[in-house]
């Protein structure tokens, strides 16, 4: 169970974890991207700034040593005091020496030549990325004040060695970000396991209670939801507990009622049954009114005899209390039986295979058998017929009579306790319990008794009980 | 097996209406409730018994001792003492077919009993001539052999049909009458499987819907006595969804 739920991706434990580990690892990225692009921006721009402060200190030493208008030897001598990868322009004069210098694109030296202070501009060539400065020279009059001397100077800075390291923060930051993962997937687990433990507690406590343990019990910790839980969880539960034990304490004293009024009943009905004997057998020699009286009172004490042993019956099958004696049975001679040690062979035809054996309580299939002709002898008229027959793994039995069959409300109502279709007769030789005692009977081998009519006949009940030996 | 079913019938008895009969069986009632008594008391009369009435555990006890019947028929709700208990120590005493009365009818009482050593038993309210029935049964399992009057030697197991004595390595064992009936059916045909519907109706003369517990139950009983080990009996041999077989085969 436990390791199914872990291994399903959508529990609560994965999807937790799933959740915390990718919020960490974006807030990682994030952090280490935001730290990598103003380092990146701080980097450059400091390389840039230091390159361009470095030519314009260097103009200006140069810019006073030369004497205007220039000539090709006076730039020669400016590019030398630059430094390398230098070019000096004036007018049609060039002065340059140094690798890169194809890197001074038309369009800098147009904004140059529009008498912007300094230009920068970055361009990547094959072997690196590259600065490109150009800036005016000016030239200090006289009297103090500056002019565009005509001359540009353009230097190229190889920026290589800030690449590298900007690249190094980079790794570094992706670097932050996968060591995050792992880091961040243990934290979840570990506070997915925490949060989760009641969860698990709760429904562990619920399994062992679907499973009839209703004193366990979930621990209750903490005033967080998941504690209300679990409170709520505990209260329900004693509830619970408490009414199953009520109920089980009433069923108890039905049960014991009904042991005690079968006790009470049966006491008297002992010694009734025993002198209305001695009684019947006496009567020929009593005067008529007596002896209609012994044989009346004697008849009507084995008629309460079996009503008391229904009702017994019955209240063994409400208390949950009727249980099964399995036997193999030899089902023709069961219900051959049946019918003559009651003295019905004569009335009702048998049509039964020569063998069907199965697996049933032989007690109980007398009592099935016996109150379906009963009832069919008492509420039909003859013949009634049965056939027995075996229909797959099950025992058929049908009981078929030629009376006036069933109407719809009977054949709803007919397996009811105590239901009289003709109200007119109020009594009658059964107990009134018969049918829904056979119905039970049927039910606790798990198998069923259908109400019908047959066509061209009377009522017809089909019985049918599974245990058919094949 | 046709002779062993029922062969008398309470019509066949001389039964003289009003006049004294012919003494059938001394039985002693166990049971509490006065009317009870008196009633079966007269009824079994007709039947040609003679009761003799205990009204408490102790007291059937006592007088079992003193004149044993030939049957006890035993309540098995009785102030002090109770059914079972008195049960236990007529088996533990001596061999006294014993039918228990049960008010109650439920799985508990009628196994309980049975467990006890109890050979048959009645739900009340009780027919007396179905109870006469059974007494008379009862008794017949003590008093006529099964086949052939011989000897019956079964490797430690001596069957002596005449005058129905069984000795384990000849040490005479004492049976039940429906112990030694049980034993002497099955015996009589070693090898052959009987149902527990065919022993019902051998020994115990119940009709089809004879209740099958009574079979497993002495045959629990007939296991302790005579097998080595009744975990692996070797004489009655269970044959598992049939019934029962005698061995050794």
């Amino acid at each position: 169970m436990r390791t199914r739920s872990w291994l399903r991706f959508t529990g609560l434990r994965p999807r937790m974890v799933a959740g915390f580990v990718f919020v960490a690892v974006l807030g990682a990225a994030a952090a280490a991207g935001a730290g990598f692009t103003s380092s990146r921006a701080a980097l450059v721009a400091e390389v840039q700034d230091g390159a361009a402060e470095d030519l314009r200190r260097r103009v200006a030493e140069v810019a006073v040593t030369v004497d205007y208008p220039p000539d090709q030897q006076a730039l020669d001598q400016m590019r030398v005091a630059l430094g390398t990868s230098t070019m000096v322009v004036y007018g049609e004069l060039v002065s340059a020496v140094g690798p890169n210098l194809d890197a001074v694109t038309r369009e800098l030296r147009d904004a140059v030549g529009a008498g912007q202070e300094m230009v920068l501009q970055r361009v990547s060539a094959v072997d690196g990325p590259r600065l490109v400065l150009g800036t005016p020279v000016l030239e200090t009059l006289m009297d103090g004040t500056r002019r565009d001397s005509g001359i540009e100077v353009y230097a190229v800075r190889d920026l290589s060695a800030t690449e590298t390291r900007i690249a190094d923060s980079a790794r570094a930051a992706v670097l932050t970000t996968v060591l995050a993962l792992p880091l961040a997937l243990l934290i979840a687990l570990v506070v997915a396991g925490r949060v989760l433990r009641p969860v698990r507690e709760l429904r562990a406590a619920a399994d062992r209670m679907a499973g009839g343990d209703l004193a366990v019990r979930p621990p209750v910790r903490g005033s967080d939801e998941l504690g209300d839980l679990a409170r709520a969880f505990v209260r329900m539960a004693e509830r619970l507990q408490g009414t199953v034990a009520e109920l089980r304490g009433m069923e108890a004293d039905a049960r014991r009622f009904v042991a005690d009024v079968s006790h009470e009943l049966r006491t008297p009905l002992t010694t009734l049954v025993a002198v209305a004997e001695v009684l019947e057998a006496d009567a020929d020699l009593l005067p008529a009114d007596a002896r209609t009286s012994v044989l009346l009172a004697a008849e009507e004490i084995r008629g309460l005899a079996r009503l008391v042993e229904d009702l017994v019956e019955i209240s063994r099958f409400d208390a949950g209390r009727a249980s099964l004696l399995l036997d193999d049975v030899d089902v023709p001679r069961t219900v051959h039986a049946c019918l003559s040690s009651r003295g019905w062979s004569g009335e009702v035809q048998l049509e039964a295979p020569e063998s069907l054996r199965a697996r049933l309580d032989p007690r109980r299939l007398d009592v099935i058998v016996a109150n379906l002709v009963g009832n069919a002898l008492r509420h039909g008229r003859p013949p009634v017929r049965v056939s027995l027959r075996a229909d797959g793994g099950d025992v058929e039995l049908e009981v078929v009579d030629h009376g006036p069959g069933l109407s719809e409300e009977v054949r709803t109502r007919v397996f009811e306790r105590f239901y009289k279709a003709d109200a007119a007769r109020t009594r009658s030789e059964g107990s009134g319990l018969g049918l829904s005692i056979a119905l039970a009977n049927a039910r606790l081998h798990g198998g069923v008794i259908e109400a019908g009519d047959a066509p061209g006949a009377g009522a017809r009940f089909v019985l049918r009980l599974p245990g058919a030996a094949r | 097996m046709s002779e062993l079913r029922r062969n008398q019938t309470v019509n066949d008895l001389d039964v003289e209406r009003g006049g004294h009969n012919r003494l059938v069986a001394e039985v002693l009632l166990i049971e509490d409730d006065p009317s009870i008594c008196r009633g079966l008391e007269l009824a079994l009369g007709r039947h040609g018994h003679r009761v003799r009435i205990a009204r408490t555990g102790e007291e059937g006890l006592c007088r079992s001792r003193s004149v044993p019947p030939d049957v006890v028929v035993l309540d098995l709700m009785l102030p002090g003492v109770d059914g079972f208990e008195v049960c236990r120590r007529l088996r533990a005493e001596g061999d006294v077919p014993v039918i228990m009365l049960t008010a109650r009818g439920n799985d508990f009482d009628i196994v309980g009993g049975l467990e006890a050593g109890a050979d048959d038993y009645v739900v009340k309210p009780v027919m007396p001539r179905v109870l006469d029935a059974r007494i008379r049964a009862v008794l017949r399992r003590g008093r006529t052999g099964a086949g052939a009057a011989r000897v019956d030697r079964h490797g430690t197991l001596t069957i002596d049909r005449a005058s129905l004595t069984v000795a384990r390595r000849g040490v005479e064992v004492s049976l039940t009458p429906t112990e030694l009936r049980l034993l002497l059916v099955l015996s009589a045909s070693p090898g052959q499987v009987f149902s527990r519907v065919q022993l019902l109706e051998a020994v115990w003369e119940h009709d089809y819907l004879g209740d099958s517990r009574l079979v497993d139950n002495c045959v629990q009983r007939l296991r302790a006595k005579i097998e080595d080990d009744s975990a692996r009996p070797v004489f009655v041999q269970t044959v598992r969804g049939f019934g029962y077989r005698f061995g050794p085969t």
